[in-house]
């Protein structure tokens, strides 16, 4: 019974929070908006017993959608007046693209032959899940998972105008190197 | 015995311990700066009750175009992380909730001072606490990865994510011995996470007061309130992460946990008065190039213990 109110709580406060990402007036407000439905997920995934995989959303997410507050606001469509702004382009086009998406995600909901539960939930839910989506593949994703963090970090230092030319002089003599800011170990 | 689940009726005693452990460490700092100013530290330990009073009846100072919402939100998220952090710490062997993800629930509910803080600083819709708030982001980022590092390596001690089995594993060791650097970088960015002592800049005197510049009256009561309830839990979470949690001879389990939370809590109080203002655009890079390996290697040091062992 608690939870299944916890459950119906978490869906729609998911669902309106989402929503309510489109009818705020301010970028703040839609990141925390975005970041509610997210840790109203997140509740939901702990809900299946997934303790690690829940509590794991709620860090990353809280973590991430701060970090994307700073670019949000930064690249928004109007940085000249940051408020009233509004997320939406093409109001009526949008609606129906996303009305269209949830009905046919929720038809799928309603539609698809689940298989039916047999047996007793593992003892570690969490182990259970990586086995089941990563199964044999384990190792394949552990090192696309470093793959991916290498290109980032490589993309980044491609991205940045400054070298170490940049920093060290030409002929990479500088005692200390030239930085706009000034680490805190004098490099 | 570690790990046991309290009643119920225990959980209105988190707060209550916390604000009398956050009450010490204001009262604690306050008396350290009575001495230094070379007045009687005495005086200053009902210095923040009457702090307190003052605040609640002053007027709430209103400012054009903010964000409200989101502005009173930020201030009362930071007691409420704090309260919600809590219920994993355990007193002598019993947590309110002895969850199996105990140290990963902790690090978010620290987290969540990060979103509290530029909450603030973005509803005050003033230069200096949005100032204070961007401050705010780039030290938790720099500070969050040995933080969370140095969680790791007294999680991987232990083999566990459950903060009861993390105490259990220093029956015979404390993991401060063990892992010193670990317990040092903790420390460290727990000050940071808590935006206390050296890295209080996000609230800094040279930014007028930064994420809290527009907070007065009861607004800035809940937060003033809710940062020392932080600070006394990242010095709780250091006793059973670090510290051996309730062991000691004699005295019953509680009393040692919170002798030992108090002399985490009083080095915190008394190294942030000891300590000047570091400028976080300097020391981002500090973070990152000494904490991070630090952690790392304290890491593989503990796992090849743990292999060995």
């Amino acid at each position: 019974m608690t939870e299944t109110v916890v459950f119906a709580v978490c869906a729609v406060g998911a669902v309106a929070s989402g929503a309510a990402v489109f009818a705020v007036d301010s970028m703040a407000r839609a990141t925390f908006a975005l970041l509610a439905s997210f840790l109203f997920t997140g509740t939901a995934v702990l809900l299946l017993g997934l303790s690690y995989l829940g509590v794991l959303v709620v860090l990353m997410m809280v973590m991430e959608m701060m970090v994307m507050a700073v670019f949000m606001v930064m690249y928004m469509m109007n940085p000249a007046g940051l408020m009233p702004m509004s997320m939406v382009h093409n109001r009526n086009g949008a609606l129906a693209v996303s009305a269209g998406v949830f009905l046919l995600l929720a038809a799928g909901v309603v539609l698809v032959p689940w298989p039916e539960a047999g047996g007793a939930p593992p003892a570690d839910p969490a182990f259970a899940l990586g086995e089941a989506v990563m199964g044999r593949h384990m190792l394949v994703m552990m090192l696309v998972g470093m793959v991916l963090f290498a290109t980032m970090v490589a993309a980044t230092v491609l991205a940045t105008s400054r070298g170490r030319y940049d920093r060290y002089g030409d002929d990479l003599r500088r005692e200390h190197p030239d930085d706009p800011i000034g680490g805190g170990l004098g490099r | 015995m570690n790990g046991t689940t309290a009643p119920l009726w225990a959980a209105p005693l988190v707060p209550a311990l916390l604000l009398a452990l956050g009450y010490g460490a204001a009262a604690g700092t306050a008396a350290l700066r009575a001495r230094a100013a070379g007045a009687a530290p005495s005086a200053a330990l009902a210095a923040p009750a009457r702090e307190s009073a003052r605040l609640l009846v002053q007027r709430r100072r209103t400012v054009p175009g903010a964000d409200v919402l989101l502005w009173r939100l930020g201030g009362a998220l930071v007691p409420v992380a704090a309260v919600l952090g809590a219920l994993v710490v355990p007193l002598g062997p019993t947590a309110v909730s002895d969850l199996s993800v105990g140290v990963v629930w902790f690090n978010a509910m620290e987290v969540l001072v990060w979103a509290a803080l530029w909450m603030l600083g973005w509803g005050s819709n003033s230069v200096w606490g949005l100032v204070g708030g961007y401050r705010f982001l780039v030290q938790g980022l720099s500070y969050e990865l040995p933080h969370m590092f140095a969680l790791t390596c007294a999680a991987l001690g232990a083999g566990s994510l459950r903060v009861g089995d993390v105490v259990a594993a220093q029956e015979q060791v404390w993991f401060a011995a063990l892992m010193p650097a670990a317990f040092a970088v903790y420390l460290v960015s727990a000050m940071a996470m808590a935006f206390w002592g050296p890295f209080g800049a996000p609230v800094g005197r040279d930014l007028a007061g930064g994420a809290v510049a527009e907070l007065s009256g009861v607004d800035r009561l809940v937060l003033g309130v809710g940062r020392y309830m932080f600070l006394a839990l990242v010095a709780a979470m250091a006793v059973p992460l670090f510290l051996g949690g309730d062991a000691g001879p004699l005295l019953p389990g509680w009393v040692w946990t919170l002798a030992k939370t108090a002399g985490v809590l009083g080095l915190l109080v008394w190294l942030g008065h000891r300590l000047p203002a570091v400028r976080m655009d300097r020391f981002a890079e500090a973070a990152w190039v000494v904490l991070v390996p630090v952690t790392l290697l304290q890491a593989l040091a503990v796992a090849v213990y743990v292999l060995v062992r």
